[in-house]
């Protein structure tokens, strides 16, 4: 730092500082610094997955807000007239001619629209990173249930969002999954015709869908969005970043840089970067081409009709389903379609309520702010685990045709697989799960107890051959044992020493089963105690 | 469901609470050491070094001024139609390479620059920052509850059942208001489903030369597309009503027709069906013509189309309608009235 | 001669007297092609469907029949036409390697006069198709939009809207057409091979086919531009989401795995 530097800072100073005293006057601007300005946040790539999310939702609203400027929500008939010569003279709507004016006719145009639509496939699967990060580390656990179920509604949200959008253009594709969200509106027992006509303003496809969307896409649902967001990192800020727990690291401590300067500089220069990424995928990659679909019809079909990856899962389930249909009294019950259409929320409910049934199952009211390596709670990594692959199962039931053709397989055969793995996959992978985390978990009592495999190879005066473990650092005894362990809840004996018999609640009784799945002896491997360490440290002639 | 009837034995110890530095000992061998001391980097001891991550700082941030230059250069010079070869991407339009690529690298070596600031010259001792229980202590608890106890009461919303009923019922109703606004976001369904625009007499029109049909244009094996006579493609009405008209004509042997009702609709051996899904409504036409199978492309439901289109495979529900056809006097294919079931995906009232 | 009779049994003999006779075939066959196009008398095409039915005797008779009358392993090929067998056979498709829920393309094996002489005989033995000639398929005066909207009424469905293609029921799949000759488009078109349905010219006329051959050149040819970038298979939401995962969030991810490392420490010396 040269003096010259020094002196223009203190020049600077008093300007700088008149304005934030003015500020501080109105907003009070000082104590709110005082507790942020060097609030601490730890490093680690996972936590950095969030601000992809932010980040993908801050560039989306940017781009989007420059396509809104070109974009005409109609869906008034006009002829083509512009650039690309396999449209021209063709009837479309309004909002296809204006996507295509965007794509062919303004300057950077199609690389706006490129980077709006590959930032909201990277939205959402940042958000699915993110939730599933914060989900084996049991980041859920108190204080943060709220900050979950936010986080969650903003998947949720995003899907919509993402949908609406896609469905904006009025092309081929898009128009096939709007018709394909008329007939699952139509499956609603009693009032789904009623929905759909209201939804489409008379029949499918009418001409107003494309406003309504767009009202939908670019007001509603991210307004609740920013809302959100907002609400999701002031509560981050409010219970300050969790950490993994380490030497030094407390569950009444976080340990990490300060946001200003390190964190600022980081944070704001990531969000440079995730632009600049998604810009640059934006430039390489293609995405959405509407012009090779063409304008929706809805007599016409393109096969690969698949929605974005975000809506694949809900395509699986309705691939798979068998065509069960029930007439009576004059009504239908069109249960292939609407037993998809409850099962789809239901899997993401799925994951959404977990948090709070594992606080039932512990009872632990606790504050938590240390990190669980997924290894450490078995049943939970294996009930993610377990979810992942059902999501992953229909994820490629609802690409089943593009596996068939690419893989030279039969695309009944793969539906069938599907409708078998639905069901069996979860459960393997719950077992398999476990099985993993119990023996990572012996492994890291092993590591504590007999030290780290040296990989050297000793040979014993009698010829016996030996590897030389080495102790662990203090650092890594600490962090290998730092974890909790639960005891399963015992209902405990049902009748007193009168002999009297007590009542036990279903709930209870319930909860105990529960508790033992998840802490019983099948679940978890005894942390080493200190009587162990001492007992095989002590000895010697051990390896 | 409350905490009691969990034993509080079964949560495991409360972490080490003070977080000090201890000692392992005999008594605890697994102690927490405490943060690990502060190392310093190369740019922390060596004037060289961090005059070195400087200049790369500086660089990056230059060369991000660079790329935006370059990319009004090229907003500016590029045609916006113009196509280039790139190995390996392909014929790709010029513009939005240039703009995207300038761009991305613009905001990426600024990213780059900062985070390369951050990580080689700013301080990166770790501080370790207290938490405090986001619970209220009791005593603020308490003072809140009263608070609230003094509000309620001075309100008298408990004592004064009359207002708090009727506020409640007055809150409860208003929405109603916005519900009903939503009543004209459409018309009543009404059997408006059940129909479609064919009727006794329509010509069957070839989707593709936008002619009426005879039968001795249908061959055996082939597949045309037809809507009825008089809806043309820029008609107002258009879009709505080929969403339920569309139709696809196959020929097939008469022999080879399994379904009674079927072949007394056909003529000739040629049959039209619904190009409608029953499912959700894709316009289904992926037509074998040597099993006579139609799929659809959006979720896999199979239709045997010598069999009355009954569903073979996939989550449809019901066969695909037929319309009964005949020839006009003309000779021209006709239809001998409209469906006479609802086409597209079931719904509650179809029954 | 000596020189010839020590060589013989030279590893590349073989390949040598291969390539000798496929020259010599090759010549003959340049010398007769022509001219049984030259003279359109009967006798030539007389003789050209005797050289077919020989060609037919060796190679197609076992699944068709002797007489093209067809047998449990194959359909009897009376009525078919010209066209029908100058694509089966002229994109490889036929003779057929082995049994399956489709016959793919693969490396054609009959020289084109061959194929000429072969779609002779099949059409002697009962009219059908005739083999489309340049005008008919070629691109003057055609309409390259109206063939879009045509492809996507008529072959979109199963080909993907860009001619993909896309999967069939049980293994079948409707095939890329990326590089397929207008020709045979044309005549599939015509004459429906294997499970495609036909659209003979009384339903999509001529103008029709060429219209939408004209589209796929656009769309789907050798220099067809993909203005956005990489086209990712042309396969629509699928690719992109993998595209997205792998190298979108991939990318991100390795970026923010080095935001958050550690600098590299000072070693101590």
């Amino acid at each position: 730092m040269s003096t010259n530097e020094n002196n223009e800072r203190r020049d600077k100073a008093p300007a700088g500082e008149k304005i934030a005293d003015w500020a501080d006057g109105r907003l009070g601007i000082y104590s709110l610094a005082k507790s942020n300005m060097r609030k601490i946040f730890p490093d680690h790539w996972s936590f950095m997955l969030g601000e992809v999310c932010l980040y993908s939702f801050i560039i989306i609203i940017l781009t989007g807000v420059y396509l809104t400027l070109f974009f005409h929500p109609s869906m008034n008939e006009v002829t083509y007239h512009g650039s690309y010569v396999p449209l021209q003279g063709q009837l479309m709507s309004e909002a296809f001619n204006s996507t295509m004016h965007i794509s062919f006719d303004v300057r950077g145009g199609l690389l706006i629209r490129q980077i709006h639509h590959w930032a909201a496939l990277i939205f959402l699967a940042a958000m699915f990173v993110h939730m599933m990060r914060v989900f084996f580390t049991g980041a859920f656990r108190k204080p943060r249930e709220v900050n979950w179920l936010f986080g969650f509604l903003l998947f949720v949200l995003g899907m919509f969002t993402g949908f609406t959008g896609y469905s904006l253009p009025d092309d081929l594709l898009s128009g096939t999954g709007v018709r394909f969200m008329e007939g699952a509106v139509l499956s609603v027992p009693i009032v789904g015709t009623y929905l759909s006509f209201f939804l489409f303003g008379g029949e499918f496809p009418g001409g107003d869908f494309v406003a309504r969307f767009y009202s939908i896409h670019i007001l509603l649902l991210p307004g609740i969005m920013l809302g959100l967001v907002v609400g999701h990192l002031i509560l981050v800020f409010y219970h300050k970043h969790t950490q993994f727990a380490g030497p030094g690291k407390t569950n009444n401590n976080v340990v990490g840089m300060p946001l200003l300067p390190v964190y600022m500089a980081k944070a704001g220069g990531f969000f440079f970067l995730v632009f600049g990424v998604i810009a640059a995928v934006a430039a390489i990659a293609s995405i959405n081409p509407i012009w090779a679909m063409g304008p929706y019809r809805p007599d016409m079909v393109s096969t690969g009709a698949q929605p974005d990856w975000y809506m694949g899962f809900s395509e699986g389930l309705i691939r798979f389903m068998p065509g069960w249909e029930i007439n009576f009294w004059g009504h239908t019950l069109v249960l292939g379609v609407f037993i998809p259409l409850i099962i789809f929320p239901l899997v993401l409910v799925a994951i959404a309520v977990y948090p709070f049934i594992e606080s039932w199952v512990t009872g632990d009211k606790r504050e938590h702010h240390i990190l669980d390596r997924p290894r450490n709670v078995p049943t939970r990594t294996a009930f993610g685990a377990a979810w992942i692959s059902w999501y992953f199962v229909l994820l490629v039931g609802g690409g089943n045709d593009i596996w068939a053709t690419h893989f030279h397989l039969s695309i009944n055969s793969i539906t069938w697989a599907v409708r078998v793995g639905f069901f069996v996959v979860p459960v393997l992978v719950f077992i398999a799960t476990k099985r993993v985390c119990l023996g990572l978990q012996r492994r890291d009592k092993d590591k504590v107890l007999h030290g780290r495999e040296s990989g050297i190879i000793k040979r014993l005066p009698h010829g016996e051959f030996v590897e030389i473990h080495e102790p662990l650092s203090q650092d890594a005894l600490h962090t290998l044992t730092a974890h909790e362990q639960y005891e399963p809840a015992a209902i405990g004996a049902t009748v007193d020493a009168n002999g009297v018999e007590r009542k036990v609640k279903g709930s209870q009784k319930l909860r105990a089963k529960l508790s033992e799945a998840y802490y019983g002896e099948e679940s978890q491997i005894p942390k080493p105690t200190v009587e162990e360490y001492k007992e095989i440290t002590s000895g010697h002639g051990h390896h | 469901m409350s905490s009691q009837d969990i034993p509080e034995e079964n949560l495991p110890a409360e972490q080490d609470a003070h977080g000090a530095v201890s000692v392992a000992d005999e008594q605890n061998p697994f102690a927490d050491p405490g943060l690990p001391p502060h190392e310093h980097r190369v740019q922390d001891i060596d004037e060289r070094a961090a005059k070195r991550s400087e200049r790369v700082v500086a660089f990056l941030f230059t060369l991000s001024m660079l790329l935006t230059v370059g990319f009004i250069a090229s907003y500016v010079a590029i045609p916006h139609d113009k196509a280039i070869f790139v190995f390996p991407i392909g014929h790709i339009n010029a513009l939005n390479f240039a703009l995207g690529l300038t761009l991305g690298g613009a905001l990426f070596t600024i990213g780059a620059g900062a985070v390369h600031w951050a990580r080689t010259l700013m301080s990166d001792v770790e501080v370790a920052d207290e938490r405090h229980a986001i619970e209220a202590p009791p005593e603020v608890k308490a003072k809140v509850l009263a608070d609230f106890k003094e509000g309620a009461k001075e309100s008298a919303l408990g004592r004064r059942k009359l207002i708090r009923n009727t506020m409640f019922g007055a809150l409860a109703l208003f929405p109603l208001s916005g519900v009903m606004l939503l009543r004209d976001l459409g018309p009543l369904p009404g059997t408006k489903l059940r129909h479609t625009i064919w009727s006794k007499g329509k010509l069957l029109v070839n989707m593709n030369t936008n002619l009426p049909l005879r039968p001795s244009d249908v061959a055996v094996g082939s597949l045309t597309f037809a809507k009825p006579e008089g809806l043309e493609e820029t008609d107002e009405e258009f879009q709505t009503e080929i969403a339920k008209a569309a139709l696809m004509i196959v020929r097939l042997q008469p022999d080879n027709i399994k379904d009674k009702r079927e072949l007394e609709w056909a003529h000739e051996g040629i049959v039209a069906f619904s190009k409608i899904c029953t499912h959700v409504g894709c316009p289904i036409s992926l037509y074998e013509q040597q099993t006579h199978h139609v799929l659809c492309p959006c979720h896999q439901s199979t239709f045997d189309l010598s069999d009355g289109a009954r569903v073979i495979f996939g989550p449809a529900g019901h066969a695909l309608p037929q319309l009964r056809i005949g020839v006009s006097d003309e000779g021209y294919l006709q239809a001998l009235g409209d469906f006479e079931e609802p086409v597209g995906p079931a719904f509650w009232e179809r029954g | 001669m000596k020189k010839l009779s020590t060589r013989r049994r030279h590893p590349l003999a073989a390949v040598v007297v291969l390539l000798l006779a496929l020259a010599a075939a090759g010549g003959a066959f340049s010398l007769l092609a022509p001219a049984s196009k030259a003279q359109a008398d009967e006798s030539a095409q007389s003789l050209s469907i005797d050289e077919g039915k020989k060609l037919f005797a060796v190679g197609c008779a076992s699944c068709h029949g002797t007489g093209g009358q067809g047998s449990s392993d194959g359909p009897s090929l009376v009525g078919v036409g010209a066209a029908a067998v100058d694509f089966q056979v002229g994109t490889g498709r036929m003779p057929a390697q082995q049994p399956g829920a489709q016959i793919p393309a693969k490396k054609v094996i009959y020289s084109q006069a061959e194929i000429d002489q072969l779609a002779a005989y099949i059409a002697s033995l009962g009219a059908g198709p005739v083999i489309p000639t340049k005008n008919e398929y070629g691109p003057a005066g055609s309409d390259i939009a109206k063939g879009g909207e045509l492809f996507r009424t008529n072959c979109a469905q199963c080909h993907n809207f860009t001619g993909k293609g896309g999967a069939l029921t049980h293994g079948k799949f409707a095939p890329d057409l990326e590089g397929v000759a207008p020709k045979h488009i044309y005549e599939a078109m015509q004459t429906g091979p294997q499970n495609m349905p036909s659209f003979p010219d009384t339903t999509l006329s001529s103008k029709n086919k060429k219209d939408i051959i004209a589209y796929l050149d656009a769309v789907n040819g050798d220099d067809t531009e993909s203005p956005g970038g990489l086209e990712l298979g042309g396969l629509g939401p699928v690719s992109e989401g993998l595209f997205a995962w792998i190298f979108g969030l991939g990318a991100l991810i390795a970026v923010a795995v080095w935001v958050a490392a550690r600098t590299a420490k000072a070693k101590k010396s």
